[in-house]
């Protein structure tokens, strides 16, 4: 066993205090007819061989592309510092801080994380995390029930489709019914949610508990989020805001947007893409819904001499104290991926943050008119940041014959929304701080001969 | 001395000072931002903290010397499986083949991580004896919801809708009775035997036409192996309900029993548990969850599949009508799953059942060693852990299970989990997993034993502790009752931030 730390002849001093002869006598109570035989698994690997073979399997990834990908989740650069301080062992293989006077360390990363999401997203309170974006806009579309009392969620098509499904079988399990709002087909505010229609099933059918839309939304769009907060308020309902952190920099906030609840992926803030997680999933709220959050808080407070300390705190909300009545199941959260996202904040500051937002928009201006130019016009029309979608003909062939050039184009919209056809002839492409003008034009001139050699 | 740094820390926004720091990203172009409606801009420009990367790291590194942790010392925390962390394994899921693919990559530019997930699938189906697993589930908590959700959807498949309640042990962690109602189900509470295990015959009074599924956590949180397994699974498949295996202390039972094989219809396994992926202050995990046979159409998707040619791909939407759908977004925490491959890459089938043995055989050396001195509720062999209990010292002494806690981080030690199961009186429920020395172990029994002595001479010592840590005990309650969850307003900014 490579971790074990017994000298030769430790284990026969244990089982002779224990009083018996053999390990084996401790299994005695599993019954004969239930005991499985040995596992078939491989031999051990000595770490030598194991990290070769781990190296090896690495490598089988391509991560040389000149990537455009981003559909909820980005490439962006990590100042060396966070991952530095991400490998102490006094973060990573520590538990959950059950026992504040020895882990003021997390519980304060963990204070400090709510304080800096608060800032960003203008909300008041800010849980210590969920998984990933789609679990933690499915919790806020059920927190939107509970506080409510209502049975009845209307979606936005502008959510990641990811985000969709998740909250899908959330849904399905407490009860609930889901309801798509379709988003606008043509015109100045097409690929935006269909506010119109909002406002329809607004009025008919149950009565709406939350109204979930994301601000940019999966076109990479930006919504008219005010307007939808009104029409979900004029009906009762609450609204659940979902975020990008990065873009909040810039962009309108949930708390300007008038959200009750905002929610989305953390992945940005200094957390590597690693094929889908472990990501950060953030969840806030306005304070009076403060008892509806699920999900671990830390409060700060005195310790017996007067002293500042920090705790997790109201905790009468979960699981372990509440069991069948908690506000969710959520036990394991992401903690470490929040001081990711801190130590990323602390390291970048403000203005670092305002500028990857402001340079991941200029390479998108020019990667527009360089798609353009090469026969790739937008598919829509209204406002975007950094991510947005050009219209191609045969998306699907075009975007596979562009990798083997070495450029991934993003991703088509008919894998990413298979269920929207009118999507079809479309790709969306991003652009961070790391994208280079060499790669825009490398995408450009690989698009260019695709297209023009389409039809040989 | 502290077994942790002394020295409290300014918040991160006491540090901060106008436009200190900076530097680390290009200046955009000028008008960048240009073709943003003003109307879609942020109002208040967002007052993050300003610090230098000298002072970021210092507050980092101050920070941390505040925790206790597995690489600092003995975290023998029951049903959490605090066990050494290997390096290897933080190397492995940092090599930029693993760490910079993007999860929506096309499959032929991931079929490195395609197969290792693909590999890790089959170990973790052979290990749980289930005929598949998802690796989606984030923790062990999501992975019930997962396994829950399954159930329901196979009940419905077949026409089955009376089934509304899932039964579970009182002794169970939270997250099984959270997790039903989370489902839709109604919780069945059953009541434990004298001897620690489900009382068999209040399981079958409460077994019906209406059970869905029983929540078996096996071995139990009292560290006790379910001897009468067999004869729970029998009833409950004859009743038609399927069974469910809490699968948090498979580090008591790998190579020994196998919980699909048995006849267990789905389980979850937590790699932050038994396969050693860091638990990180409280996350990530990851809670993957194997099935038998006739549940595998409703498992969550995408799945890892094999092409004839032997390359891999990624399920595609709708493959599996069935389905449950998705419980997250993307294809897993796929970060934590390298490292599990790598854990079990590095022992095998037969490390594995050495995994077991030892962590068995430290926790019933400990249980031998401490049985003079506490409760042990329960004298047969223990699995993994085993529960000790300080109810005949707070009888004679008025000293707590809690107090013992907080006096064992002056003598240097994380305390066990305290107060769990709650049906246990004044109960510590002790983990020592399989990385310890046999030093440690005794190391900290003596210091155990030792307070067992204080609270008899000396009170007011234990009652009163911790002594040597950074801060005393808190008050909790002011915490919960005039919450303050945010920090509101920088030192050195002139303006404070937020409202």
């Amino acid at each position: 066993m490579p971790y074990g730390s017994h000298a030769a002849d430790d284990r026969a001093r244990m089982l002779a205090v224990i009083g018996v002869d053999s390990v084996d006598r401790l299994f005695d109570d599993i019954p004969d007819a239930l005991r499985s035989g040995p596992l078939r698994l491989d031999p051990p690997e000595p770490e030598l061989l194991l990290s070769a073979r781990l190296q090896t399997l690495a490598s089988r990834n391509r991560v040389d592309l000149a990537s455009f990908l981003g559909a909820g989740a980005y490439r962006h650069w990590t100042p060396a510092a966070v991952d530095q301080m991400l490998l102490r062992g006094e973060w990573y293989t520590a538990y959950t801080p059950y026992q504040p006077e020895v882990s003021q360390g997390t519980l304060q990363s963990i204070y400090e994380y709510q304080s800096l999401l608060a800032e960003l997203t203008a909300m008041d309170v800010v849980s210590a995390s969920h998984y990933d974006g789609g679990a933690a806009t499915a919790e806020a579309a059920l927190m939107t029930c509970r506080a409510t009392g209502r049975e009845r969620l209307l979606v936005s098509r502008g959510i990641h489709p990811h985000y969709r499904r998740t909250l899908e079988t959330y849904a399905e399990g407490a009860g609930l019914r889901v309801d798509e709002v379709p988003l606008v087909v043509d015109g100045p505010a097409a690929g935006t949610t269909d506010l119109a229609a909002l406002e329809m099933m607004l009025a008919d059918g149950p009565p709406v508990a939350g109204v979930v839309a994301a601000n940019p939304n999966v076109m990479g769009l930006l919504e008219d989020m005010v307007r939808v907060g009104e029409l979900a308020h004029g009906a009762g309902a609450l609204f659940v805001h979902v975020i990008e952190p990065v873009s909040l920099s810039v962009l309108a906030t949930p708390g300007e947007s008038g959200a009750d609840i905002a929610c989305g992926e953390g992945q940005p803030l200094g957390i590597p893409l690693q094929y889908g997680g472990p990501y950060l999933g953030i969840l806030a709220c306005r304070e009076p819904l403060v008892r509806q959050i699920p999900g671990r808080l830390v409060g700060l407070t005195k310790d017996l001499d007067g002293k500042r300390a920090f705790v997790m705190t109201m905790r009468a909300r979960e699981q372990d104290i509440r069991r069948e009545k908690a506000a969710s199941n959520i036990c394991t959260n992401q903690a470490l991926l929040a001081l990711a996202a801190a130590i990323y904040l602390a390291a970048i500051g403000p203005h670092g943050l305002r500028d990857v937002a402001a340079l991941g928009a200029a390479s998108a201006t020019e990667l527009e008119a360089a798609l353009a130019a090469a026969g790739a016009p937008r598919l829509h029309s209204g406002p975007y940041l950094n991510e947005f979608a050009v219209r191609v003909p045969d998306a699907r062939r075009v975007h596979a014959r562009l990798l083997d050039r070495g450029v991934l184009a993003g991703i088509p919209l008919s894998e990413l929304l298979p269920d929207d056809p009118a999507q079809a002839d479309g790709l969306l492409v991003c652009t961070t701080e790391v994208t280079t003008p060499a790669e825009i034009a490398a995408f450009a001139d690989a698009l260019r001969a695709e297209l023009a050699g389409g039809a040989a | 001395m502290s077994v942790v740094g002394e020295k409290l820390q300014p918040t991160i926004f006491e540090l901060s000072r106008p436009d200190r720091g900076g530097g680390k990203i290009p200046h955009p172009p000028v008008g960048a931002l240009d073709r943003i409606p003003a109307s879609a801009r942020r109002a208040k420009p967002v007052a993050l903290p300003e610090l230098s990367e000298p002072e970021v790291v210092r507050h980092y590194v101050n920070l941390s010397a505040l925790n206790y942790s597995v690489d600092a010392g003995f975290y023998p925390l029951g049903s959490c499986t605090m066990k050494y962390n290997p390096k290897l394994n933080e190397w492995a899921a940092r090599l930029p083949g693993f760490a910079s693919l993007h999860p929506m990559a096309p499959d032929a530019a991931a079929q490195g991580t395609l197969q290792l997930l693909f590999e890790l699938e089959a170990m973790l189906a052979e290990i749980s004896g289930m005929a598949a697993v998802t690796l989606q589930p984030a923790a062990g908590a999501q992975g019930e919801l997962t396994g829950i959700l399954m159930i329901r959807a196979y009940h419905r498949s077949r026409g089955d809708l009376e089934r509304t309640e899932v039964l579970v042990p009182d002794s169970s962690h939270g997250t099984n009775p959270a997790t039903a109602s989370m489902a839709g189900f109604k919780t069945i509470t059953i009541p434990s035997a004298p001897d620690g295990g489900v009382d068999l015959d209040a399981f079958r009074a409460a077994l019906g036409p209406r059970t869905a599924a029983i929540m078996i956590t096996n071995p139990s949180t009292l560290g006790l192996f379910e001897s009468r397994v067999g004869e729970l699974l029998e009833a409950t498949h004859a009743a038609g309900a399927l069974a469910y295996m809490d699968g948090a202390n498979l580090n008591a039972i790998l190579g020994r029993f196998r919980p699909g094989q048995a006849g267990f219809d789905v389980m979850h396994i937590n790699t932050h548990k038994t396969f050693s992926t860091p638990h990180g202050g409280g996350g990530p995990g990851a809670g993957p969850v194997g099935v038998r046979d006739g549940l595998v159409p409703f498992l969550p998707g995408p799945r890892v599949r094999q092409e004839p040619d032997g390359s891999f791909r990624l399920e595609r939407d709708g493959e599996r009508p069935l389905s449950i759908g998705r419980v997250r977004s993307f294809f897993g925490s796929t970060g934590v799953l390298v490292r599990a491959y790598a854990y079990l890459r590095a022992h095998g089938g037969t490390g594995l059942a050495e995994v077991t043995d030892d962590a068995v055989l430290a926790a019933n050396y400990m249980k031998a060693r401490l049985s003079g001195t506490f409760v042990v509720p329960f004298e047969r062999a223990c699995k993994h852990e085993f529960v000790a209990s300080a109810s005949d010292i707070k009888h004679r002494t008025g000293v707590r299970t809690l107090d013992i806690a907080k006096r064992l981080i002056d003598k240097g030690y994380h305390p066990p989990t305290i107060y769990f199961p709650l049906t246990i009186e004044e109960g510590m429920l002790i983990e020592p997993t399989e990385t310890e020395s046999l030093e440690t172990l005794d190391g900290f029994i003596d210091a155990l034993i030792q307070i067992a002595a204080e609270a008899e001479t000396e009170p007011d010592l234990v009652t009163s502790a911790p002594h040597d840590a950074p801060v005393r005990r808190l008050d909790e309650a002011t915490a919960a009752r005039q919450p303050n969850l945010r920090w509101r307003g920088m030192t050195g900014v002139e303006r404070p931030c937020g409202d």
